[in-house]
């Protein structure tokens, strides 16, 4: 019997308890109005204990099938990318790489060899990518192909990855173990997202940017950032290896960036005027509508930690 | 015996490259035929658009699906193509050189339909070029002329084509759309009954996720 390191397990029972009450909250929602329709909300709670089941299954089951997880992930985020925007088909060689890159950047995560991974994708899959386009040898369109394939790899590999590396760093909290850093940013990416949603929908009046996302409002944004400047200083020093303050300013940097990460997206379904990017996750739209938020906090929370710590 | 290799071929190869591999957004999808005698049209674009549409069903109908491809390409040929086509994936053959008399080219296809299945058509006749629409052929008309048992549901698929197209070897990932219609009635003629087939093809064709929308509006 493995054991369950002590933090990261009470983080576990926490979201547990928030999807009960999320359940029972929707139930009660249904109860009350029965003429009103809830089943995008069901659904989209449903979909958050299969999203939870599977990632806590993967966690606890090993480094190695976390790893093989976000790189399925990215697999699937960059499939759905590619789907939606406009490519060539003279281009299916060069996307045939990007593909082929994943399993080798989560394989310089696995060995850790940090100086690697930080420069696989940057340096040479961006320099590969429109080399292999160059090869097919079509010019027609050359410039917007190569910007959104090389754009693509770096939100959907690179940035994505930054999470599985956050499991091989040296684990300096040992009460949250390999898996507490990556229990925080998912933890507080996503809880900021419903933040920010909750706050939008009960004080949201002044929108922020109406063009991109009309939905999005100065209270939403600034009601989720409080919030989890706040939740991220108090449960920072539970899970990594970052103090109260520096846990706030995590916390503060999330906050930020994942509206950011979420607005980007917006723009992209925006520009193609589709609502959601697939419909894999029932009541959330695809993958890529899930880790918008995440292709920015991510690295950046990565890289905020590795300073810092490592 | 014949079943059991087809429901295997689906289980560990053609679902999995499908559903993993490939990945569909699906539209409508109550609206698929549950049990035949019935006929599915869809598009044509790419090998994929047959394990597609075969794979929207589970295993325990799999059997009961059958698309209809060309004799010459798929049977004639013999080797390899032929086993698998036959044995695989349960194709009715359908000859395309004009030799067949016209009221003997369906007797594969009506005694399937009395036998309750579910027929793939590719009226277009031809894969084509990736992601473009050919002419409707009218065979389907013909096929359903005195079978007013037999319901007829449009399918739209696109980004198959992308996918794997004519002539290529090399299969590249990603999603896939596959829009579901409302059953299209028989009509008296056949140029009415391929309107409509053809309109609800353009109007499926809007649900699409992976085709890219005209976008003149918001040029800057």
């Amino acid at each position: 019997m493995m054991s369950i390191p002590q933090n990261s397990l009470y983080l576990m029972g926490t979201v547990f308890v928030l999807l009960l009450i999320a359940s029972g909250v929707s139930f009660m929602f249904t109860v009350r109005n029965p003429d009103s329709d809830y089943t995008e909300l069901r659904q989209r709670i449903q979909s958050w204990w299969v999203m939870i089941g599977i990632l806590f299954t993967v966690l606890l089951a090993s480094k190695g099938v976390a790893i093989t997880f976000f790189a399925f992930l990215s697999f699937l985020m960059l499939k759905e990318f590619l789907s939606i925007v406009p490519t060539r088909m003279t281009d299916r060689r060069a996307i045939f790489w990007a593909y082929a890159a994943i399993p080798v950047q989560y394989f310089w995560v696995y060995v850790e060899w940090y100086g690697m991974f930080i420069i696989f994708v940057p340096i040479f899959l961006v320099l590969i990518l429109p080399m292999r386009m160059v090869l097919v040898g079509e010019t027609r369109g050359f410039i917007r192909s190569a910007g959104v394939l090389t754009w693509t790899t770096m939100l959907s590999i690179f940035s994505i990855s930054h999470i599985a590396f956050l499991m091989v760093l040296p684990v300096k909290n040992e009460a949250a173990g390999y898996m507490g850093l990556v229990l925080f940013i998912l933890f507080m990416t996503q809880f900021n997202d419903v933040c920010q949603y909750v706050w939008g929908k009960k004080f949201g009046k002044h929108k922020i940017i109406p063009k991109v996302s009309p939905n999005k409002t100065w209270e939403g944004f600034l009601g989720g950032f409080f919030t989890i400047t706040v939740c991220a200083s108090l449960v920072a020093p539970l899970l990594t290896p970052l103090s109260f303050l520096q846990g706030a300013g995590a916390g503060a940097l999330i906050g930020f960036s994942g509206f950011i990460g979420d607005v980007v997206i917006s723009s992209v379904k925006r520009d193609l005027q589709i609502k959601d990017s697939g419909n894999l996750i029932p009541g959330h739209g695809g993958v890529l509508d899930r880790l918008d938020s995440l292709t920015y906090t991510a690295p950046l929370f990565f890289h905020y930690v590795y300073y810092l710590h490592y | 015996m014949k079943r059991f290799l087809k429901i295997v071929f689906f289980a560990l190869f053609i679902k999995p490259v499908v559903f993993i591999v490939l990945g569909l957004n699906i539209r409508g999808r109550d609206n698929l035929p549950k049990q035949g005698p019935a006929v599915i049209v869809a598009n044509h674009n790419s090998h994929l658009d047959t394990m597609v549409l075969m794979s929207l069903y589970p295993l325990s109908m799999i059997h009961k699906v059958r698309p209809v491809a060309a004799a010459d390409y798929f049977v004639e040929k013999g080797g390899f193509m032929a086993w698998l086509s036959q044995k695989c994936i349960g194709i009715i053959p359908m000859d395309r050189s004009g030799k067949t008399e016209r009221d003997a080219l369906f007797d594969g296809c009506q005694s399937a339909l009395d036998n309750g299945n579910v027929l793939i058509l590719f009226p277009e006749g031809s894969r084509g070029e990736p992601e473009r629409m050919s002419d409707l052929k009218k065979g389907v008309y013909f096929l359903l002329k005195g079978r007013p048992d037999t319901t007829v549901t449009p399918v739209m698929l696109h980004g198959l084509g992308r996918a794997l197209p004519k002539g290529e070897a090399l299969l590249v990932p990603f999603n896939c759309d596959v829009i579901i219609g409302n059953q299209i009635a028989h009509k008296g003629s056949a140029d009415e009954f391929i309107g409509d087939v053809s309109e609800s093809f353009t109007t499926l064709s809007e649900y699409c996720l992976t085709i890219e929308k005209t976008n003149d509006d918001t040029d800057l």
